[in-house]
């Protein structure tokens, strides 16, 4: 048994999570994580499949949605990772928004890698002029909080946008 | 009973986007007696009712840095508890509890919708453009959002700074 990323990028239309989902079905694949999401009018996804159908043989099969050429299909073996989740590091939501610009991203992530923290979600849009990032970071139990969102502050007020961070809580019922 | 003081006939203003500074910056305290603080308020009451789907709108989404907002609920599906159309100066929010989340937009961030945490149960205090009367107000569901969703622009907060996670951020659908 071996776990295949399927990456799937190109053109969206009705139907391609269906094909793409029946074809590695018919292969006796088992879907692990995936995830989905239209990127500027782009269809994105990647799924984690389990299977003992070879490599190439998977290729082959989901070959058939790139018919037309407008979708883009790649797959690749990964290591099975050990998933401990951490217990020593609190989940916070990154939270920046303002005005467009080159270098929001490098410069925020790189003050939350400073402190230690991990990026577990991440996302951002651009609608108009207006940038929006939102982060899930897990920061260790350890870290200086307050030094960070210093820090944080200063590298918003550079790049004139605006930055919170804030503790993700989760209800559990 | 209307909440509603007597108000001149507002003009429609133009809605501020974000990203601007106004929608950034912690708005300042007005003398709710002053005669251009009650033709603020019924220009934000005339603009909010002039774009449909519109529950509130606070002053600095017309680019006035200070604490006035309107707002009104009224035949919203999810509202419970209704005080109609209301403008109110000066707003402090007293208590807050029962969070819950939900999904919130706003004109100033016209193509993104967010899941946002307030407190459904909420206590505000304020006072009547206009006569300068105190005014004190209970409510729940989707008008305690609202006001919290108005106070948070007084504050120079937008949702986007509140949204409830990574994926907590949605592209507007069209649904007008």
């Amino acid at each position: 048994m071996s776990l295949l990323a399927v990456t799937l990028i190109g053109h969206d239309r009705p139907g391609i999570i269906a094909d793409a989902t029946s074809a590695l079905a018919e292969l006796g694949g088992n879907l692990e994580d995936s995830t989905m999401t239209i990127l500027r009018g782009h269809f994105t996804m990647v799924l984690l499949v389990s299977t003992t159908a070879p490599l190439d043989e998977v290729e082959a099969e989901l070959a058939t949605l790139t018919g037309d050429g407008t979708l883009e299909v790649s797959v690749r073996e990964l290591p099975e990772e050990q998933e401990a989740a951490p217990t020593d590091v609190t989940p916070y939501l990154l939270s920046v928004h303002g005005a467009d610009r080159p270098g929001i991203v490098s410069e925020i992530t790189a003050v939350v890698a400073s402190a230690g923290g991990n990026v577990t979600d991440f996302s951002t849009r651009l609608t108009g002029d207006l940038y929006v990032l939102l982060a899930e970071v897990d920061l260790p139990n350890t870290a200086d909080i307050d030094s960070l969102r210093a820090r944080l502050v200063r590298s918003s007020e550079a790049l004139d946008v605006e930055a919170s961070l804030t503790v993700l809580d989760s209800d559990v019922m | 009973m209307s909440l509603l003081p007597h108000l001149p006939a507002g003009v429609v203003r133009a809605v501020v986007r974000a990203p601007a500074r106004v929608l950034s910056t912690p708005a300042a305290e007005v003398d709710p007696l002053d005669p251009s603080i009650v033709a603020l308020a019924a220009d934000l009451l005339a603009t909010q009712r002039a774009s449909p789907g519109c529950v509130g709108l606070a002053a600095p989404q017309i680019g006035v840095s200070l604490r006035v907002f309107s707002l009104d609920v009224t035949g919203h599906p999810k509202a419970r508890t209704c005080h109609g159309a209301l403008v109110v100066a000066n707003p402090v929010v007293r208590s807050a509890s029962r969070s819950e989340r939900g999904r919130e937009g706003c004109m100033s961030v016209p193509d993104l919708t967010g899941d946002v945490k307030r407190a459904t149960r909420l206590v505000v205090s304020g006072v009547l453009p206009g006569s300068g009367e105190p005014l004190d107000i209970e409510t729940d569901a989707f008008e305690a959002r609202a006001f919290q969703h108005e106070i948070d622009h007084l504050d120079g907060l937008l949702f986007l700074d509140r949204v409830a996670g990574g994926h907590a951020l949605h592209p507007r659908k069209v649904y007008l």
